[in-house]
């Protein structure tokens, strides 16, 4: 059915508050509700040992989930070692490596409580 | 609202009242020459106003010069050209029928006026290129400015209003200002960059209502290289994706556009949309038409909408003159010079409606 006219509608990266998942995020949130707190320094991401090695990116994992959009989440955030050195840099106090096992709870690894 | 009010009384531009040079525009005249045809009858026949329509001017290059082919100091020799012949004609105030053009004249005075070594530099270019002398103009409106001007003049004349004639209710129009018009200079504007009121105002003087939508300042897309180049185009086609999903639900009955690309692109992006990924907008999945403020202004004082040209639209204009209660004939939609029938176009899925095939229909 669809004509192919030698390009495509490119997809926007506007974050769609109306469409987007939340109980994901609500999730972890109601757990932890200290991530509330993250002012998206990015220090657990820097000083990750996972990062060190691949583009594990654990402050955009949890950025995402918040937002709503964990699609393919699951898989990126099984490069985390649980070494919980993120936990030692976060500024906020955040138990980061507490967020790590709760997003891999929510999002099907464990089973859910 | 404060803000709004401020803004509407701070940005309002001087608009001559009579003695226009008319500058033609390149898109115009292929994709909606009857509206151009359209604004020189109002303004000569309805309005009594003189205006030059000087068969030596020439397209501004803006297009090639946004898409990097016209060089800057081409197109500043080309503008001062028609500058020139303008004051050669006896006229000063120039009408220029394209938001490209627009925001073309207002950036290169303000050049001129920011770096007077680029107008001396022009000013040489000119004179060795063509022997004509370069004059200011005194000043610079846009044809919507000046439908604007006479909103109630056309008012007082109208045969029709902006009315669902079965309903009674005032019809819903989406207004679409283009990038060009006042947000490279909000001054030169009516209304200025955020409130811009130049079609709004047309809309409410004419028993209208202006929907105001998420997505109302985003551009329609055509961004010139974003067009140009094949490879790009899904960006283009992804803006007027977002202002026709943002104002889908509420339920326009047509858009006007201020820009001859907007009208372009909001028109025609919708039949490939539908053909694309199967989505069409509008009532019943007919498409919104699309209107140039002329053909609006043309429908308003009883024009016949055939010589507006609005069969050169993709989406459909029927189903808005029916509400309009516009009295047209059907049959000669595809009449051309001298009633010579010219054919009709293949059936598009964006007119067709949910009982030709199965769409999906964002309402
Ligand atoms: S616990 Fe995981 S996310 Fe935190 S620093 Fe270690 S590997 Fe990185
Ligand atoms: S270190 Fe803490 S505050 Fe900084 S981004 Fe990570 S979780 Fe947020
Ligand atoms: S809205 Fe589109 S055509 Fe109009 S000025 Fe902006 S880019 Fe140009």
């Amino acid at each position: 059915m669809a004509l192919d006219f030698g390009y495509g509608i490119s997809k926007p990266r506007t974050i769609d508050l109306d469409r987007n998942e939340f109980y994901k995020g609500n999730a972890v949130l109601g757990k932890m509700p200290e991530l509330q707190s993250c002012i998206g320094c990015g220090s657990c991401t820097a000083t990750c040992t996972a990062g060190a090695l691949t583009d594990f990116n654990f402050r955009r994992l949890h950025t995402l989930i918040r937002r709503g959009e964990f699609k393919g989440i699951y898989d990126e955030i099984n490069k985390c070692m649980l070494c919980g050195k993120c936990r030692l840099t976060c500024p906020r106090g955040i138990n980061t490596r507490g967020v790590v096992q709760l997003i891999k709870r929510n999002m099907g690894y464990l089973q859910p409580e | 609202m404060a803000g709004r009010g401020a803004s509407w009384s701070e940005y309002q531009k001087q608009i001559a009242d009579d003695h226009y040079y008319y500058a033609r525009s390149c898109i115009r005249q292929n994709f909606f020459p009857g509206s151009e045809r359209a604004f020189l009858r109002i303004l000569g026949e309805e309005l009594g106003r003189d205006i030059c329509d000087d068969p030596r001017h020439t397209s501004c290059t803006g297009i090639g010069y946004h898409s990097d082919i016209v060089p800057l100091e081409t197109i500043m020799t080309v503008v001062a050209r028609q500058f020139a012949l303008m004051a050669e004609a006896g006229y000063e105030h120039l009408v220029t029928s394209c938001i490209t053009s627009f925001g073309i004249y207002n950036e290169i005075l303000n050049t001129w006026e920011e770096f007077p070594e680029t107008e001396e530099r022009t000013r040489r270019y000119l004179k060795e290129a063509t022997g004509r002398e370069l004059v200011l103009p005194k000043s610079v409106s846009h044809t919507s400015d000046v439908v604007y001007h006479f909103r109630e003049q056309i008012a007082a004349r109208a045969r029709r209003r902006l009315v669902n004639v079965q309903t009674g209710e005032p019809l819903r129009v989406v207004e679409h200002i283009g990038c060009h018009y006042a947000k490279i200079f909000p001054k030169s504007g009516i209304g200025g960059a955020e409130f811009p009121y130049v079609l709004a105002g047309m809309i409410e003087s004419w028993g209208g209502t202006c929907i105001d939508y998420p997505e109302r300042r985003h551009c329609c897309g055509f961004g010139f290289r974003n067009y140009l180049v094949q490879a790009n185009r899904g960006y283009s086609i992804a803006n007027s994706h977002k202002k026709l999903e943002s104002m889908a639900p509420y339920k326009p009955d047509f858009i006007v556009a201020n820009c001859p690309g907007c009208s372009m692109f909001l028109d025609k992006w919708q039949y490939a949309i539908a053909e694309m990924e199967g989505t069409t907008y509008g009532a019943d999945g007919r498409g919104i038409p699309v209107l140039t403020y002329e053909e609006m202004a043309g429908l308003v004082l009883g024009y016949d909408p055939w010589e507006l040209g609005m069969q050169f639209h993709q989406v459909d204009v029927e189903p808005l003159l029916r509400k309009m209660g516009v009295e047209f004939d059907p049959a000669a939609k595809y009449l051309g010079r001298d009633g010579k029938y010219i054919g009709r176009p293949e059936a598009a899925v964006v007119n067709s409606g949910p009982d030709k095939r199965v769409y999906r229909i964002r309402e």
